[in-house]
C-alpha cells in the first residue's frame, strides 16, 4: 500500500513542503517550532494512544529537540507546569535536591525551577515506553560511543521496521566497530527474511543459524510451518531446507545452554548452601556444639550490612566490601559472647545445648524486631551486582549468582588455610581431637573454643552479607537456612570442611535439576527423603571421619 | 465493726469500684479490631488496626453513633491462625463486641468463621480473597475474583494483547481457588492448554532463578506472554529482584500482581519494577477529594508524611461507613438489626464512585489497572466501572449455579438448579 503511493505522495508532500516554505519564508524558523510547541500542548490531557500518536509526530517534524524531549518523556522526566500548563523538560535531579531545574522543550532554554509539587508528570504505559525506546534509538545509532551504538541497533532489532531498516542499511557502511556491524548484519538478515529474491533469503538464512536467539528460531520456524491446507509459506525449497537446519542446529544449541544454565543455578544455590554451612560445620563438626542460632547469626551479619548501608548512603558499591569485615566482627563477637556466657557451661550435653541455643536464637530474633522493627529492611544491590553476564545469544548469567560463587570459594579456602596452615588452626584441631592431651602441652583450651565458635559465628555473619543480596532481610531469615545448613553438614559428613563443600553443592546441584520436573514444593521433599535414606545407609555421611579424629567426636 | 459490717462494706466498696465501668460498658459502642500486631502479617495488618482505629476516633469527635461514643477494643491474633478462633470468641462472647473488623489471609477468614456463625457476630473482612464463600455473619469489602482478577486478565488479553499466561502463585488456598478461576476462564476463551502453565513455590521462597528462568523460556515462544502473580508475601522481593537481573521488563513480560500494593513496594526500590502491574479496586495516586482527604487524614493521624494508603484501607473505610449507616438505619447495634438494615446501603468509595452493599454480603467496587511507578506508586491504565462482587465464580464447575442471597433466599449457598440451600454454616 505505502508503496504504491509513493510516488505521488511524495510529491504531494513536496509541494506541501514547498508551499509551507513559500508562505513562511519570513519566520521559517518559526513554523517548526510551533508545530512542535503545538503537539507538545496536547499532552497532558491525552490518552496513552494519543500519546503515542504525539511523540510520532514530534518524530516526525524532524525538529532539532525531538530526541531530548522524547528522552526526558521516556526517562519520567517530561511534565506539565500545573500553574501556566506549560509542558517543560526537567533536567535529570541531583541527589537530595528539592527543586527541579526546567528547560523549554523547544529552546532547551532555561525556564527556572520548582518543587516537584508545582509539576504534573506526563505519565507513560507500558507500549507507549516501548515506543519510546525505540524512537529514542534511532538517535543513538550515530553516537560516539560504540555501546550506545550497539544498544540503539539492538533496540531497533526489536521492532524492524521499513524507516529502521533503512537507516541500518545507511549506518552499515561506516560502521566502524566489528560488534555492531555484526548486530546490523543481523538485523539486515532478520529483515531480509520478507525478500523477494530467494538467494537474498537463502544467505539471510545462513546468517541467522549461528545466532541462536528464540526469535530467530521463531521466525525461522514460521517459514517452514504447515498451515491447515498443508501449504509452506517459504516457496524456495533451498531456503526451506537451510531454514530446517536452522531450526535443528538453534535447538540444540539452546537445549545445550539451557543444560549449562541449570547447572550454574544448582552450583550457585549450593554455593549458598555452603557459604550458610561453613561455619556451622566449624561449631558443630569441629566443636560437636549443636547451636541452633547459627541461622540468627547469619541474621545478624545481613542487618550489619543494612546498617553499613545505612551509615554510608553515598557509597553503596563499597558496602559490601566494607559489611563483610564488619558483619564477621559483629557475628563473631556475638559468638564469642555466646559461648562464655552459655554454651562453655553444657559442654557434652547436646540436648541442653539444643534447647539454650534455641532460647538464644529467639532472643535474638525478638532484639531484632525491637531495634529493627518486624517488617524486612531493603538492602540495595550495588550496581556491580546486578545485571547479567550475557556469555552469548542463549547463555546469561546473572551477576550477583557469579559473584556469591566466586565469594564462597574464597570463604571456603580461607576457613581451609586458618585450619591447616595457622598455629590458632592447629590448636582448634588439636583440642577437637583430644582435650586432655593439649592442655597437657600448654594449649588454653578454654580460649580456643571461644575462638573457635567465634571463628565459626564470624562466617555465619560473613555468609548474612552474601544473603542480604538473595533474600529479605527480616528476623525471620535465619530460621529458613537453620535447616538447610545442618542437612548440608550431616550429609557431608560431621567434621570435614571438604565433605561440606562436596555436600552442599550437590545438594544444590539435585535441587535445581529436580525442580523443573516437581516443582519447587516436592523437589525440596524429594531431596530431604532421599537425604533420610542415604543416612540410613551411611550414618556418617559422604565423607564420615576416620582414625582418632572420629574417636575425638 | 463487726465481720457483718466488713463484708457489707467491702461490697458496696467494689460495686462502687465497678460501677463507672458498667456504666461506660452500657454508655459505649464496643467495636472488634481482629489484626495480627506481630507475627509475619504483622507488616500489613497494622496499618489496618491503625485505619479501624483512626476511623472510631473520627466518628467520636462527630459524636458517636447513635449518642454513644465508640470504643474499640483491639486483640492481637499474632498471625496464629488457631489463635484467630480464639481472639474472635473472647470479643464476642467476653467484650460482647457490637461488630469486628478484622482478618487478612483467608485462612485466618476461615478459622474465625464457626465463632462468627455460632455466637452471631457480624466481621468485616477487607482484603481481596478467592470468593466461594458467603456468610451470613461476613460482609466482605475486599474484592471477589471477578472484581480483580478476572478484569486483570481481561485487560491483558484486550489491551496489551497476551496469548500466552503463566499463573504463578504461592501454595495456600488463595492462589490455587483464584488460578483455578482464572484457568477455567482462559480456557473458556479460548486459550490452549499450551499457553498456560501454572506453578506454586512455598511462602517466602527466594531462589527463584529457576522459575524466572522458566517463564522467559516459556515467553519465548513469539506469543506475547504475561505472568499473573498471586505470589504472597515477602517472596515478591526476591521475585521481582530476580526479574530485573535477568533483564525481564514489564515491555517484553508484564508481571499483573494481585498482592503487591503501595504499602508492599513502600520498603522496596521500585525501580527494577517500573511497568509491572497490580489490580485493585483503589489506587493512593487516584486524585478525588475524598482521596485526598483521607490520605490527609491518616498521614495526620499517622504522623509520619511518607505512609502510603491502599486498598484493604480502603475498603474498611467502606466497611466502617456501611456499618455506621446501617446502625443510624435500623437504631440499634444489635447484629439481626444491622444485618437486616445492611444490603441496598450505598456510601461513597474514595475513587469517585459509590460502594453499594448487595445482598451476597459482597460490595460493588471499580477495578483499577495500575503500572508501578519508579517512586512505588501506580499509574492507573485501565479502569471498568463499579462491578458487583460474585461470591461464586460463574467459571467453576462446582459453583457456577450457587448462588447467595440474604436478602430473598437466606442462603449463601443456593443451587439454582436443584433449588437447594446447602447452607454456608460451618455448624
Amino acid at each position: 500500500m505505502v508503496r504504491t503511493t509513493g510516488p505521488s505522495g511524495g510529491r504531494w508532500l513536496v509541494s506541501l513542503l514547498l508551499a509551507v516554505v513559500l508562505l513562511t519564508s519570513s519566520g521559517a524558523a518559526q513554523a517548526p517550532d510551533d508545530a512542535f510547541r503545538a503537539a507538545l500542548a496536547e499532552l497532558p490531557t491525552a490518552s496513552f494512544v494519543d500519546k503515542e500518536a504525539i511523540a510520532e509526530r514530534l518524530l516526525a517534524s524532524g525538529h532539532r529537540n525531538a530526541a531530548p524531549v522524547l528522552t526526558a518523556m521516556l526517562e519520567d522526566r517530561l511534565f506539565a507546569r500545573n500553574d501556566d500548563n506549560a509542558i517543560v523538560v526537567a533536567t535529570a535531579p541531583e541527589d537530595g535536591a528539592t527543586t527541579l531545574t526546567l528547560l523549554d522543550p523547544v529552546t532547551l532554554g532555561s525556564a527556572g525551577t520548582s518543587a516537584p509539587d508545582g509539576l504534573t508528570r506526563i505519565g507513560t504505559n507500558n507500549r507507549l515506553r516501548r515506543f519510546l525506546r525505540t524512537a529514542v534509538a534511532r538517535f543513538g545509532l550515530e553516537n560516539v560511543d560504540p555501546s550506545v551504538r550497539l544498544q540503539a541497533v539492538t533496540e531497533m532489532i526489536r521492532s524492524l521496521d521499513e524507516s529502521t531498516v533503512e537507516l541500518l542499511e545507511q549506518r552499515l557502511p561506516n560502521e566502524g566497530d566489528a560488534r555492531v556491524r555484526t548486530e546490523i548484519t543481523f538485523g539486515l538478515a532478520l529483515a531480509a527474511l520478507d525478500s523477494g529474491e530467494a538467494p537474498e533469503r537463502l544467505r539471510a538464512v545462513q546468517t541467522l543459524a549461528a545466532r541462536p536467539r528464540s526469535d530467530v528460531r521463531n521466525r525461522l520456524a514460521a517459514l517452514i510451518e504447515r498451515d491447515a491446507q498443508g501449504a509452506v509459506p517459504e516457496p524456495d525449497e533451498a531456503v526451506r531446507q537451510a531454514a530446517a537446519a536452522a531450526v535443528g542446529s538453534i535447538d540444540s544449541a539452546r537445549r545445550r545452554y539451557a543444560a549449562i544454565e541449570t547447572l550454574f543455578f544448582g552450583l550457585s544455590l549450593g554455593s549458598v548452601l555452603v557459604l550458610a554451612a561453613i561455619g556451622l560445620a566449624i561449631t558443630f563438626g569441629v566443636m560437636g556444639v549443636i547451636n541452633m542460632a547459627h541461622g540468627e547469626l547469619m541474621m545478624l551479619g545481613a542487618y550489619t550490612t543494612y546498617v553499613v548501608q545505612t551509615l554510608m548512603p553515598d557509597a553503596l558499591g563499597w558496602s559490601l566490601p566494607v559489611a563483610i569485615p564488619a558483619a564477621f566482627l559483629v557475628a563473631g563477637g556475638a559468638g564469642v559472647l555466646l559461648e562464655r556466657t552459655v554454651i562453655r557451661f553444657l559442654y557434652g550435653r547436646p540436648l541442653e545445648t539444643l534447647l539454650a541455643t534455641f532460647g538464644v536464637s529467639l532472643v535474638l530474633q525478638q532484639t531484632v524486631r525491637s531495634v529493627f522493627s518486624a517488617n524486612n529492611r531493603a538492602v540495595a544491590t550495588p550496581a556491580w551486582m546486578s545485571g547479567t553476564l550475557q556469555v552469548n545469544d542463549a547463555l546469561a548469567i546473572t551477576y550477583n549468582r557469579l559473584y556469591i560463587v566466586g565469594f564462597t570459594v574464597a570463604v571456603f579456602g580461607l576457613v581451609l588455610i586458618v585450619l591447616k596452615r595457622t598455629r590458632i588452626g592447629l590448636e582448634i584441631r588439636a583440642v577437637a581431637q583430644n582435650r586432655g592431651m593439649a592442655r597437657a602441652m600448654g594449649i588454653r583450651s578454654q580460649w580456643v573454643d571461644a575462638a573457635t565458635f567465634g571463628l565459626g559465628a564470624g562466617i555465619a555473619g560473613v555468609a548474612g552479607v552474601a544473603l542480604s543480596q538473595l533474600t529479605n532481610v527480616g528476623p525471620n531469615l535465619g530460621q529458613s537456612y537453620i535447616i538447610d545448613s545442618f542437612m548440608v553438614v550431616v550429609f557431608g559428613g560431621v567434621g570435614n570442611l571438604w565433605g561440606t563443600l562436596i555436600g552442599g553443592l550437590s545438594l544444590g546441584i539435585v535441587n535445581k535439576l529436580l525442580e523443573p520436573y516437581s516443582g519447587a514444593v516436592l523437589g525440596k521433599i524429594l531431596v530431604l527423603v532421599a537425604l533420610i535414606l542415604f543416612i540410613q545407609r551411611r550414618p556418617r555421611g559422604l565423607f564420615p571421619q576416620s582414625g582418632r579424629a572420629a574417636e575425638g567426636l | 465493726m463487726t465481720l457483718k459490717h466488713m463484708w457489707v462494706a467491702a461490697g458496696l466498696a467494689l460495686s462502687a469500684l465497678m460501677m463507672p465501668s458498667s456504666m461506660a460498658a452500657q454508655g459505649t459502642i464496643k467495636v472488634g479490631v481482629l489484626h495480627s500486631l506481630s507475627g509475619t502479617m504483622a507488616i500489613s495488618e497494622t496499618t489496618l488496626k491503625d485505619t479501624v482505629l483512626m476511623l472510631i476516633d473520627e466518628q467520636n469527635k462527630k459524636g458517636g453513633l447513635l449518642g454513644r461514643k465508640l470504643e474499640a477494643v483491639v486483640v492481637d491474633p499474632a498471625s496464629d491462625w488457631p489463635l484467630f478462633a480464639e481472639k474472635a470468641r473472647q470479643l464476642l462472647e467476653r467484650d460482647k463486641v457490637a461488630v469486628v473488623f478484622g482478618c487478612w489471609t483467608s485462612v485466618s477468614r476461615k478459622s474465625v468463621l464457626p465463632v462468627f456463625e455460632k455466637n452471631n457476630g457480624l466481621l468485616f473482612y477487607p482484603v481481596q480473597y478467592e470468593g466461594e464463600e458467603s456468610s451470613k455473619n461476613v460482609i466482605y469489602t475486599g474484592a471477589a475474583p471477578n472484581q480483580q482478577a478476572i478484569p486483570a486478565v481481561d485487560y491483558l488479553m484486550k489491551d496489551v494483547g497476551v496469548k500466552r499466561w503463566v499463573l504463578e502463585g504461592t501454595d495456600y488456598v488463595y492462589p490455587r481457588t483464584t488460578n483455578k478461576i482464572l484457568e477455567a476462564y482462559l480456557k473458556a476463551k479460548g486459550v490452549a492448554a499450551a499457553d498456560i502453565s501454572v506453578n506454586y513455590t512455598p511462602f517466602g521462597h527466594s531462589d527463584w532463578q529457576t522459575r524466572v528462568a522458566a517463564i522467559k523460556r516459556f515467553g519465548s515462544a513469539g506469543k506475547k506472554t504475561a505472568v499473573v502473580s498471586t505470589i504472597n508475601g515477602d517472596a515478591n522481593v526476591p521475585f521481582y529482584k530476580e526479574l530485573a537481573n535477568q533483564k525481564i521488563s514489564a515491555e517484553d513480560i508484564p508481571v499483573v500482581a494481585f498482592s503487591v500494593g503501595e504499602e508492599e513496594l513502600s520498603g522496596l526500590d521500585a525501580k527494577p519494577l517500573v511497568g509491572h502491574l497490580a489490580a485493585w479496586n483503589y489506587f493512593q495516586s487516584i486524585k478525588t477529594p475524598a482521596n485526598d482527604a483521607f490520605i490527609k487524614q491518616w498521614k495526620t493521624y499517622i504522623k509520619k508524611p511518607t505512609r502510603t494508603t491502599n486498598d484493604p484501607m480502603e475498603a474498611h473505610y467502606i466497611g466502617f461507613n456501611l456499618w455506621v449507616k446501617a446502625v443510624e438505619k435500623a437504631k440499634s447495634t444489635e447484629v439481626e438489626n444491622v444485618l437486616a438494615a445492611l444490603p441496598g446501603l450505598e456510601t461513597p468509595n474514595l475513587t469517585g464512585g459509590v460502594a453499594k452493599m448487595l445482598p451476597n454480603h459482597h460490595l460493588t467496587k471499580p477495578v483499577y489497572i495500575g503500572e508501578v511507578r519508579a517512586d512505588g506508586q501506580f499509574d492507573v491504565v485501565s479502569k471498568m466501572p463499579l462491578v458487583p462482587g460474585d461470591a461464586w465464580s460463574d467459571f467453576l464447575p462446582v459453583s457456577q449455579d450457587t448462588e447467595a442471597d440474604w436478602v430473598t433466599l437466606k442462603c449463601g449457598n443456593y443451587n439454582k438448579k436443584t433449588k437447594v440451600c446447602s447452607g454456608q454454616n460451618y455448624k
